[in-house]
């Protein structure tokens, strides 16, 4: 009822490869789910599905009242609702953190500069980084880049916020400053989506849990599952952790 | 080998030498810029265009290259007057230059629209960017960045290359200079002076760019780069 996005029995392949195989799950409101599994499970797939960067191939898909898996989709309006972050970061090379915050409200919103300027110092405060306004990506550190790519999304004020494996090409002290963003977030009410490699993170911040395994949903649950899984799969995958 | 140099008899042509100078610099202005704006067009409809554009660019590229400069001025030149048109010399030297040079600039460019990669636009996408609007602020603009030391280095061939326009008598440095020789007879002294002039039009011209370049690439300014 209440769910801001679901998927039901969604199919996708890449050539020969089935990497989805009928994958199901809802995520309500505020709610923050953490989609864990090993590298070739489907969920980065999964995840770039919901925000239509993938084209599925059977079942539904609706993120906040749009049916994603309509081919008349209109994508603009879908990715006003939906803000995604990249693992790369993806910020713009020759703009700075500012200009790098304020081209999608200026481009697509028609915010003036001036509003848009303050959005940008507004959104760079909420990740730390306001003093770093005028800086180039090159300059930042990448767990510095990342919180400007989590502030860019954040400025065009999403209804839901995706994450894909964000913090994967960081050391264990930038890792902490960016999930320390997504735990302010997730506080805040954003709901949310992060495929993630963190089970500490996941097991802490996660009001749910999904195991993906062989493109399907294999086991789901609250971030305590984490702790006892049902299982084998899961307990394997859980267990190679530590 | 006693060759008297008398660059003396050439002085009182420093006025024609000096406009020879100003004309060249004017076509070679001209045929920039538009050459650079119909080659990153052509280089967009390469890489982006529907089939038969990226074939209609293709053709054109490869015709161009692959023919002596000289050869296309002259059939842009006589071909307009077979059509029965009038044009200056000058202006259907221009549209020579802009023809050649629009052809070695659609491959620079889209070498640098190929150099981005493809999680940017996936980005810009994301964001819910236009795909015109991706196209200016997060492909074309830092594809230009990219190599514009490629383009530089073009345009500068293209200031040497306008001499040649002189053979339809376009106005500008060489020709003068041809008319100032059979003045004189002082041919070896007369391309000597006009040798170093292009020297000199080649050095205004990089540092040109070099400034426009500051000017223009925030980023390159800020990090300092260097040209």
């Amino acid at each position: 009822m209440s769910a801001v996005v679901s998927l039901t029995n969604v199919e996708k392949s890449f050539g020969a490869v089935k990497v989805l195989n009928g994958v199901s799950f809802e995520v309500a409101r505020g709610e923050v789910a953490a989609v864990i599994g090993q590298s070739g499970s489907g969920k980065s797939t999964a995840l770039r599905c919901i925000n239509a960067l993938e084209t599925i191939e059977g079942g539904q898909i609706m993120v906040c009242g749009h049916a994603v898996h309509d081919p008349k989709l209109d994508k603009k309006t879908l990715r006003r609702d939906v803000g995604i972050v990249f693992q790369s970061y993806n910020l713009f090379p020759h703009l700075t953190a500012e200009q790098n915050i304020m081209l999608a409200p200026t481009c697509v919103k028609g915010i003036g500069k001036a509003a848009a300027r303050d959005l940008a110092r507004e959104v760079l405060a909420r990740v730390g980084l306001e003093a770093k306004a005028d800086h180039f990506p090159e300059q930042l550190s990448g767990g510095q880049q990342q919180r400007v790519a989590i502030a860019r999304s954040l400025a065009m004020q999403p209804k839901l916020m995706l994450f894909d494996e964000v913090t994967s090409a960081l050391d264990p002290q930038l890792t902490g400053e960016v999930l320390k963003v997504m735990e302010d977030l997730a506080r805040g009410g954003m709901t949310m989506i992060l495929v993630t490699h963190e089970m500490a993170f996941a097991r802490k911040v996660a009001s749910k849990v999904i195991y993906m395994h062989q493109g399907t949903v294999w086991e789901t649950g609250p971030g305590a599952m984490l702790d006892d899984p049902k299982t084998p799969e899961l307990r394997a995958f859980v267990g190679s952790g530590l | 080998m006693t060759y008297q140099f008398d660059f003396a008899a050439l002085l009182p042509y420093w006025r024609e030498f000096a406009m020879g100078v100003w004309l060249t610099l004017q076509l070679s202005f001209v045929a920039t810029v538009l050459g650079f704006v119909l080659g990153t067009l052509c280089a967009i409809g390469r890489s982006d265009g529907a089939p038969w554009v990226k074939a209609l660019v293709a053709c054109y590229v490869e015709v161009i290259r692959n023919t002596p400069l000289l050869v296309q001025i002259f059939i842009i030149y006589f071909g307009i007057a077979t059509l029965g048109l009038h044009v200056d010399a000058n202006v259907a030297a221009v549209l020579a230059l802009v023809v050649n040079v629009g052809a070695y600039t659609s491959e620079i460019v889209r070498a640098g629209l190929e150099s981005i990669h493809k999680s940017q636009l996936e980005a810009a996408e994301c964001l819910g960017l236009s795909r015109p609007q991706t196209y200016w602020h997060v492909i074309v603009r830092p594809a230009i960045e990219r190599v514009y030391p490629a383009l530089t280095s073009q345009y500068v061939l293209l200031m040497l290359a306008s001499s040649i326009t002189s053979q339809i008598s376009a106005e500008e440095l060489t020709a003068v200079a041809n008319r100032i020789q059979s003045d004189t007879f002082r041919s070896f002294e007369t391309y000597i002076v006009v040798g170093v002039l292009y020297l000199a039009l080649s050095f205004v011209v990089r540092i040109a760019f070099w400034l426009f370049g500051l000017v223009v690439f925030v980023r390159r300014r800020k990090l300092g780069t260097a040209l």
